[in-house]
């Protein structure tokens, strides 16, 4: 590590016998195409990467141990900063891992409403994927299209729950509140105008020579690495493995719609777009399904030891007004010991939560498994060999957001 | 030369060099106005009506900025550089006759003096990227300097046919030439050779990769700030006024228009000025929907389709010609 530090090259370079060496490059960590504060340190030869070291760590701030400290509440507004484009996936696979370990589930509308809202930022993180990695390759415009479109997304879940970003619109047990139907409907109407803008992206991008050019096998990487180094979303099936945490370990709603996992086939930097871009599709059929199928009934489930009770009800009834004292000042006083680990499909990726519990109101280690730092892993192979510009094309394929790499 | 001739000289250049500072300063407006629309926004709203005074504002923001100048920059060479590359920018505008009997200078070796200067233009870059003391504006010179050379010989050579068919390297003689019908229509490989070309030369998107912003944050430009970042913005956007009336000049027939009806009263100027800004918009509107090629692609483009090509041309021409 001590030969790629930082300043040592340029005192190689003013040598007086001009030796020809490697140009060591530290790309970020603010460098307008990694994505955040991710810090590569690149040695080069010409415009060829030899080596490729990836540093991480400048966004962490201590959530799995700051989690440790509060109560299974408090953690929900955390996992919102985990990877910050799709915060409801995060929330969902929370509060999934947590109704796990108290062996409660939420209500079927609630389990809807959930799909929909995941599946919403699926849309979101993909649509700011497209944008950010079509900008990195040169193709300005596709950016703002995108953003356009997430403009009206984020619009829906101002309304659904008032923020935009970090949404901490899930609870354990059930959903904040409930959806309106005129919400619904307008929802319904942007999923129709949707495809047509998808293919509107794909006009630009997808049949020119340049981006085919720019895409087409680089980065590869094969079936079997891509499960070795255990990558997981759209950049494992981009390889070729058809394997979606939504399909064979169905949660939420996912198991009462119809859709498909597309799957690339060479592992390269194009399938990865294609299977991304089909995603979306399937992303927008699964809310519509969703919204046509969405059943009435309560959005949180009956369990008052979990699940803090309606603010009506602690007003006007002592009982409840306990139970919502003790769940706000202690948390819940009925958790079971154990441990539990529930993986679901992020935008990203398999992110999993790992709780142990010790009874307490608050878990005794939350490790959080995101599919970003598993990713970051595999840029040295992918940009070894590789020219500069593959590299943030290859950043850009991989789809990495710091925030969640650190956490 | 007398003093009065001297005195005329002088006025035309004043004149010139003014206007055309002007059409930069109004090519970047348009340039952020017409790639707005094409992205579905609005483009500079808030300096004047429809942001007509943000040149002004930009200008004024650019010559008060602070002037930073990196720690073990080579500061002579850091100065030069972009003067370099206004200058050669500017002073190619000497030979393009903009109207009959209109130019600055009306030199016998028009075609080699504008060639001369492009390259003299690159310096200013290379120049920039070596003196900043940044491995980005490095890599960035280096690139240029490698597209420079790769899209010189195809720039010129493309050049070849317009001047077997002209008889001459003057540009007046040219236009002349191409009184009954501009030389697109006989040299169409050459006329697209140069155009790429001429994008490349500038380096404009698609061929943008001295200062590809995604890789090397501003290329060689990264380390100027204020009026120096401001030269070179300068020199790019003069470069591509210049390359365009070469475009004009060569290949669409100058400043001749259409003979009939009023068309035949319009001034000469304005069909030139209409035939710059149309490759003008050509530039804005390349901008706004390809995506950057790659380095090694670039120069493959260069060594295997556009020279090749050049080269068939002038074989071909000089075929036809001897037929």
């Amino acid at each position: 590590m001590e030969d790629i530090q930082e300043g040592k090259d340029i005192k190689a370079t003013t040598t007086p016998d001009i030796a020809s060496e490697e140009m060591v490059l530290n790309l970020g960590p603010q460098h307008p195409a990694t994505h955040g504060v991710l810090k590569l340190v690149l040695k080069l030869d010409g415009e060829t990467v030899t080596k490729c070291t990836p540093y991480i760590g400048y966004l962490h701030r201590g959530m799995e141990k700051l989690s440790e400290h509060r109560t299974y509440f408090q953690i929900i507004p955390l996992t919102d900063r985990l990877d910050y484009i799709s915060a409801m996936s995060n929330n969902t696979g929370y509060c999934i891992a947590v109704e796990k370990l108290f062996g409660i589930e939420a209500p079927e509308r609630a389990q809807f409403i959930r799909t929909i809202a995941a599946e919403m930022s699926r849309i979101l993180s993909h649509l700011l994927w497209l944008g950010t990695h079509a900008l990195d390759i040169g193709a300005m415009t596709v950016f703002l299209y995108c953003f356009r479109e997430r403009e009206k997304f984020l619009d829906l879940f101002e309304r659904l729950c008032g923020a935009r970003l970090t949404v901490s619109y899930l609870r354990i047990g059930g959903v904040r509140n409930d959806t309106e139907q005129k919400w619904l409907e307008d929802l319904y109407d942007l999923t129709e105008e949707f495809p047509a803008r998808i293919a509107q992206y794909e006009t630009l991008i997808d049949q020119n020579r340049i981006w085919l050019q720019r895409t087409k096998g680089i980065g590869v990487i094969s079936a079997e690495d891509a499960i070795n180094m255990g990558l997981s979303g759209p950049v494992l099936r981009g390889s070729g493995v058809a394997y979606d945490i939504r399909k064979f370990m169905p949660y939420a709603a996912y198991d009462k719609v119809q859709w498909e996992v597309p799957i690339g086939k060479n592992g390269d930097v194009y399938d990865r777009y294609r299977v991304r871009m089909e995603e979306l599709r399937q992303s927008n059929s699964i809310i519509r399904q969703c919204i046509e199928k969405i059943p009435a009934g309560a959005i949180m489930a009956d369990a008052p030891k979990f699940v803090l009770p309606s603010k009506d009800d602690v007003l006007t009834d002592i009982e409840h007004l306990i139970h919502h004292f003790v769940l706000i000042t202690k948390g819940t006083q009925a958790a079971p010991e154990g441990e539990v680990y529930v993986a679901t499909e992020a935008p990203k990726g398999e992110l999993g939560f790992y709780i142990v519990s010790n009874g307490e109101g608050k878990p005794y280690r939350l490790r959080i498994r995101t599919p970003s730092f598993v990713h970051i892993s595999a840029l040295p192979k992918l940009c070894e060999g590789a020219l500069l510009a593959d590299v943030v094309a290859n950043i850009g394929s991989i789809d990495i957001v710091l925030g969640e790499c650190d956490r | 030369m007398d003093i009065p001739d001297i005195a005329i000289t002088l006025l035309k250049v004043v004149i010139t060099v003014n206007v055309v500072l002007l059409h930069v300063a109004y090519a970047v407006w348009c340039e952020r106005k017409v790639i707005g629309h094409m992205q579905a926004r609005l483009g500079p709203m808030v300096v004047g009506p429809h942001g007509l005074l943000q040149p002004i504002a930009d200008f004024v923001k650019l010559f008060f900025k602070e002037d930073v100048i990196p720690t073990n920059a080579d500061k002579p060479v850091f100065f030069i550089a972009p003067v370099i590359g206004v200058i050669a920018a500017l002073s190619s505008l000497a030979v393009i006759p903009l109207w009959e009997n209109f130019s600055i200078a009306n030199l016998n070796i028009g075609i080699l003096y504008i060639l001369a200067l492009s390259s003299v233009g690159a310096y200013g870059i290379i120049l920039a990227g070596w003196a900043s003391n940044s491995k980005y504006a490095f890599l960035g010179g280096l690139r240029s300097s490698a597209q420079v050379i790769s899209y010189e010989i195809a720039m010129g050579l493309s050049l070849v046919g317009v001047m077997m068919l002209a008889g001459s390297a003057n540009l007046s003689d040219i236009v002349n030439a191409q009184a009954k019908y501009p030389f697109i229509l006989v040299q169409p490989i050459a006329f697209f050779v140069f155009l790429m070309s001429v994008i490349a030369e500038t380096n404009r998107p698609p061929f943008d990769l001295p200062e590809a912003e995604a890789e090397l944050v501003a290329g060689y430009f990264s380390e100027y700030s204020g009026m120096r970042f401001g030269l070179f913005f300068m020199a790019e956007y003069a470069a591509m006024f210049v390359m365009s009336a070469m475009v004009v000049v060569c290949f669409l027939g100058g400043w001749n228009g259409p003979e009939f009806w009023i068309f035949s009263h319009v001034p000469k100027i304005v069909w030139f000025l209409l035939k710059v800004y149309g490759l003008m918009f050509l530039y804005f509107w390349l901008r706004a929907t390809l995506p950057r090629y790659r380095y090694d692609q670039l120069m493959g483009i260069g060594w295997k389709i556009f020279i090749p090509l050049a080269l068939a041309n002038i074989v071909i021409t000089g075929i036809i010609k001897l037929l």
